[in-house]
């Protein structure tokens, strides 16, 4: 009698159990989560006040923003133009069904200033650039070489991690413009070259509707508050990875997936509270 | 050497940028024709806006002079108020001007013309333009045709 009580009592508990560890699984992700959260921030503001310093000397930003301006523009331009003759394609065969195709410029830009420009550039500026920040930044720490700096009395956040940061920051913006206008050529070789689209249509369409404050100043606007977030999420993985080969390239993992999603979802975010009202 | 074609080719890519910012804002923003510059708003009551939109274009003798910028309810005369904006360089538009809804092609999108009168005095800042002319709405005017035919046969 004892025995099957007991026996009753225990396979009661297991399910119990099972529970109990799965809160406990929630709540250290949870607490882990919080913890990454605040550190990711403190650390942004150490990078943001030693950058301010940084901006003097500005010969190391330079050579960052080589790397991460000047070798992603070509990605940048070729999935620009691609990204505009497909939107010149579509574009035209949805809108010549309602005989609007003289609209097609201005379709194409809207979508490009105030979208795809700022969007698509900071996905593929976080696949191109903030990966190689993060692995390179990792394994500059997996190396010791950031140890080494600290020990000579060198401040690696100012001489390593602030330049990155601000090259990126600047480099950004300055590529979603030219994703911008490439895309919009890209659209007008389609839509007028192929289609046969007016070619003065497709531009008065697109400075009759596109509004300078409204669409293109926000977009850009849109473009720096990706480049803060995509390289401050870079610099951080890089920094905060665990300094093993495996760590690094989990950590380089992590800032492609993170960064991208962060992107989207402060674009919606940003769309809300910039488009609502309009 | 190494140092100076690094600092070329970033001298080159920060050009190229602010040269597609600029193409943005002068060949596809509307920067060059004076954008959304100084203007000054004046109102108008309609009794019906029909389909107007915020952004409508305000056009006089069919050129753009201006934009609506915001549409709201009268709430004690029941009708429409709309406030417009016209670019500054428009100063000298008579304070009889009247101001009608009218419709861009057969199902084209709304916009306002204005037609000059003759009075001396111009709109200024905050003025109130009071002749106005409502849009037309489809189902009345079939309405009004359907029951002028029916008055007719009788």
């Amino acid at each position: 009698m004892e025995s099957t009580n007991a026996c009753a009592r225990a396979s009661a508990g297991i399910p119990n159990l099972i529970m109990i560890e799965m809160l406990r699984a929630l709540g250290a992700w949870v607490i882990l989560f919080v913890n990454r959260l605040g550190r990711a921030g403190v650390f942004l503001w150490v990078i943001v006040v030693s950058a301010a310093a940084r901006l003097r000397r500005f010969g190391l930003v330079v050579q960052q923003l080589f790397a991460v301006g000047v070798l992603t523009l070509l990605i940048i331009l070729v999935a620009g133009l691609f990204v505009g003759m497909v939107l010149g394609l579509q574009g035209y065969y949805t809108l010549v069904d309602f005989g609007a195709e003289s609209s097609l410029g201005l379709a194409v830009a809207l979508m490009l200033t105030r979208e795809l420009g700022p969007v698509l550039s900071a996905l593929l500026f976080a696949g191109r650039a903030g990966s190689a920040l993060t692995a390179e930044i990792g394994l500059m720490k997996a190396t010791e070489q950031l140890a080494a700096m600290e020990m000579m009395a060198v401040d690696p956040i100012s001489h390593v991690v602030a330049p990155r940061f601000v090259a990126g920051v600047i480099a950004l913006p300055l590529l979603a413009a030219m994703f911008t206008a490439i895309g919009v050529l890209g659209g007008y070789i389609v839509g007028v070259g192929q289609l046969g689209v007016d070619s003065g249509v497709y531009w008065s369409a697109m400075q009759e509707g596109v509004d300078f404050y409204d669409d293109i100043l926000n977009g850009v606007i849109k473009s720096v508050v990706f480049g803060i977030v995509v390289t401050w999420i870079a610099v951080f993985e890089g920094y905060d990875a665990e300094p093993t080969s495996r760590g690094v390239s989990r950590a380089t993992t992590r800032t492609v997936v993170t960064a991208s999603l962060a992107v989207l979802g402060l674009d919606f975010l940003l769309t809300a509270l910039m488009f609502g009202e309009v | 050497m190494q140092g100076k074609i690094i600092e070329i080719w970033v001298g080159v890519f920060v050009l190229a940028g602010l040269l597609a910012l600029a193409m943005l804002a002068f060949k596809v923003g509307n920067l060059a024709n004076g954008g959304s510059g100084d203007s000054f708003r004046v109102i108008a009551h309609f009794d019906n806006i029909g389909g107007l939109n915020i952004k409508a274009p305000v056009t006089m003798a069919g050129v753009r002079v201006g934009r609506v910028s915001a549409i709201n309810v009268d709430r004690e005369r029941y009708n429409a108020v709309v406030e417009i904006d016209i670019e500054a360089q428009y100063d000298n538009l008579p304070k009889d001007t009247i101001a009608s809804i009218l419709t861009a092609g057969l199902l084209g999108s709304q916009y306002i013309g204005l037609e000059p009168g003759g009075d001396e005095k111009f709109l200024a800042e905050g003025d109130q333009i009071s002749f106005t002319q409502s849009a037309i709405v489809l189902e009345h005017l079939i309405g009004q045709l359907l029951f002028g035919k029916a008055s007719g046969d009788n």
